[in-house]
């Protein structure tokens, strides 16, 4: 038997508890709660522990020693620069290639001379949802270094001679940036088509009247408004970017020849993994973190994103 | 009431002693990692073996493959944190050292090894050992020896056998490239099995047990230099295509009779029959030519250590299978006959065990281990210190592409490369 004293003790518990977590002071912390768990376990955690490991010798489990900035002395190599350069040269042509030529097709799409435009949605956005592995295998032998591969063959009959693509920084980064567009193009292409959907056609009319020209129609309409998209997009590619790590190791596995195609992800990988370093790797995980924020707070800064909206 | 409830109770307490009897017979899991399918095949037939050779409890393996890199990074995560970590576990020889730093993680095999050590190579266990502990045992010698394909060579009139030094070897690839256009041979430009071997079978190594950088040494330059000359002034040596010996474009490539010849480790046979079939009857085996300035037969190359981890529940049964899987007779007969490894035990060398056929003696015929017996006396040690994988990253980076893609100047290319490790492992 459940005696109604007792049943009214637990209602008004409850009232309790219930008006306190409904109060206007305490329900935005109720409400913001799961992300803040979520935060502090998944990003704020492991950000200190980078920091502190970074000035650490690690050495097996629970095993550490601090060594004051002795991996950030060693962090500046030959390697380290070259990796850098690599990330900061695949960057930039990320950010020009990524950027515009998605943007084409976009407006190729959202136009309306071209017929079956969902068709050509769907084909371009196939290789995003291809394994990346897969790719990186076709990728590596049509650009093989026999002179009976794909990319050789065509430039055999421009009478070209033959290249070991992957074995130069030139063709080798030429190569990455041409996985990447192939990949990324349809992913690009829906973030600009929906952007180009809102944009009103209102305005459009309007410069016609006013005797816009098709180019000016698309400098001061078009991109106008779909400048968020424009931002996001952006800021995308440098993410992208400096963080690529799987398309180099789909084209080259571990063995990047003379540093070839290595990014500054992929030699912080192998120093924590492949050399078990991972005092070394967090360092270097570090200063890729104070990068990309910078390039990232440079770029938003630049395109206004902080201006406070008129 | 009170007959049914001691009836009950009787049977509670009889329930309660059945499992106790039968997990006496009850079979011990053991987890294996390997980052090898083949070896499943191997730890699978030995598995059985075991099982119906010993008194003692019987195994239940439960192996997991993964890819070479998930499984070491799986393994790295699980040793730091003291769990999930397999019973028993391959390590790639690369990344051995590794997991030999600080506080050892894996179980010292001194008592399994020590009282055979005599019927052992036991240069395979200095790889695995740290403190004079050894913590791996090796699938295979992997002594390096030369693949040659005699169809080739006989256009350009050379008897592989002739070919008894790397002087031999070089007049042989200007032969060759005479008569056919062909290369003699090829050179990676990714990966170290080309310089190693022959560096290692010259007389030097990378690095001394206590760290020293050895790789500006005289041995090094003269090694690098004869590759160069080979490559850049004969024309007789053209750079591996895909950059190593283990793509899918080499493979096309020199199963159509891209080369003459290849030198690599003897486990390399099994790529042959899996990836270069149209060379079957065509491809032989023979010793690794020699400096006529010194140094050794062959040189030990590659592997992977099989290694028992320190919180296995079931230690000791753990250690009796893997001495059983790997130490023993039948366990080096199948090594060979389903690998295709050269086996660590020097007793199986000469035995009819050994020599039954089977598919790799159809493919290079019968001799090929009277090739491996000839090199046994003569097996240098490979220096595998906790700062190897970081000599094995400059190899691979650094020195192979410099010398065979870009063709930098050898004693150039040794003194950045020293200079290079010096400072990662200072």
């Amino acid at each position: 038997m459940i005696h109604s004293s007792e049943v009214r003790g637990r209602n008004k518990r409850w009232n309790r508890a219930q008006r306190f977590l409904c109060a206007p002071k305490v329900v935005p912390y109720v409400f913001v709660a799961p992300f803040i768990l979520v935060f502090l376990l998944i990003y704020l955690y492991p950000t200190i522990s980078t920091i502190l490991m970074s000035f650490q010798r690690i050495d097996g489990p629970n095993i550490s020693e601090f060594i004051g900035l002795k991996n950030y002395r060693k962090l500046f190599s030959r390697n380290y620069f070259m990796a850098l350069s690599t990330t900061a040269n695949y960057t930039l042509w990320n950010v020009l290639i990524l950027v515009p030529v998605p943007l084409l097709f976009a407006l190729m799409i959202h136009s309306k001379l071209l017929k079956w435009p969902n068709f050509f949605k769907s084909i371009l956005f196939i290789p995003s949802l291809t394994s990346i592995i897969v790719a990186g295998i076709v990728f590596r032998l049509a650009f093989g270094s026999l002179d009976t591969s794909l990319a050789n063959k065509v430039l055999g009959m421009l009478g070209l001679p033959a290249r070991s693509w992957l074995m130069n920084s030139g063709t080798g980064n030429f190569v990455l940036i041409a996985l990447t567009l192939w990949r990324w193009l349809g992913v690009n292409i829906v973030y600009f088509y929906s952007g180009l959907q809102s944009v009103p056609q209102e305005l459009y009319e309007a410069a016609e009247i006013d005797g816009a020209t098709a180019m000016q129609r698309f400098f001061s309409v078009t991109l106008p408004s779909i400048r968020p998209v424009l931002i996001y997009v952006i800021t995308l590619c440098i993410l992208g970017g400096f963080s690529m790590f799987t398309e180099s190791v789909a084209l080259w596995q571990q063995n990047n020849p003379g540093g070839v195609g290595r990014t500054i992800v992929g030699y912080m990988y192998m120093m924590g993994f492949y050399k078990n370093d991972m005092g070394m790797a967090s360092a270097i995980g570090l200063t890729l973190l104070v990068l990309v924020l910078a390039a990232n707070v440079l770029q938003l800064t630049a395109m206004g994103f902080f201006r406070k909206e008129d | 009431m009170k007959k049914l409830l001691s009836l009950l109770l009787a049977l509670t307490m009889l329930l309660g002693v059945v499992p106790a009897l039968a997990e006496e017979q009850e079979p011990v899991s053991l987890t294996l990692w390997t980052f090898q399918e083949p070896h499943t095949q191997f730890f699978e037939k030995m598995l059985d073996l075991y099982n119906e050779q010993t008194e003692g409890p019987k195994i239940v393996l439960d192996m997991q493959v993964y890819p070479y890199e998930e499984m070491h990074n799986k393994l790295t995560i699980a040793l730091q944190s003291g769990e999930g970590a397999p019973d028993i576990t391959d390590i790639e020889i690369n990344m051995f050292a590794n997991y030999l730093k600080g506080d050892i993680q894996l179980e010292p095999l001194n008592d399994i090894v020590e009282p055979i050590a005599d019927h052992l190579v036991m240069s395979r266990f200095e790889n695995y050992a740290k403190d004079g502990n050894y913590y791996g045992i090796d699938h295979h010698i992997g002594a390096t020896v030369a693949f040659y394909n005699t169809e080739i060579l006989e256009q350009a009139g050379v008897d592989y056998k002739d070919i008894k030094t790397w002087d031999d070897f070089r007049e042989a690839g200007k032969k060759v490239l005479e008569a056919t256009g062909k290369p003699i041979t090829t050179w990676e430009s990714n990966d170290c099995w080309s310089i190693y071997p022959l560096v290692n079978q010259h007389g030097g190594d990378w690095l001394t047990e206590d760290n020293e950088v050895r790789m500006d040494e005289q041995v090094v330059i003269d090694t690098l230099q004869f590759m160069h000359d080979m490559q850049f002034v004969d024309g007789t040596v053209q750079p591996a295509p895909g950059g190593w010996h283990h793509t899918e474009e080499y493979y096309g490539w020199m199963n159509g009779g891209g080369a003459a010849a290849v030198v690599m480790p003897f486990w390399y046979a099994a790529r042959f029959l899996n990836y270069m079939p149209d060379l079957a009857g065509v491809m032989k085996v023979a010793p690794m030519p020699l400096w006529s300035d010194g140094g050794h037969k062959t040189a030990q190359m590659g592997g992977t250590g099989t290694a028992v981890v320190k919180t296995s529940e079931h230690l000791e049964l753990a250690k009796d299978f893997l001495s059983y899987a790997k130490l023993s007779f039948e366990g080096n007969i199948q090594s060979w006959r389903i690998l295709g490894n050269d086996p660590i035990l020097l007793d199986v060398y000469g035995t009819d065990e050994l020599n039954a056929p089977n598919q790799f003696f159809d493919f290079f015929g019968d001799d090929m281990f009277e090739v491996v017996e000839s090199l046994l006396d003569d097996v240098p040690n490979t220096c595998l210190t906790d700062a190897y994988p970081s000599a094995a990253d400059v190899v691979k980076s650094q020195m192979a592409y410099e010398l065979v893609i870009a063709g930098t100047d050898p004693a150039e290319i040794a003194k950045n490369c020293a200079q290079e490790l010096r400072d990662m492992i200072e």
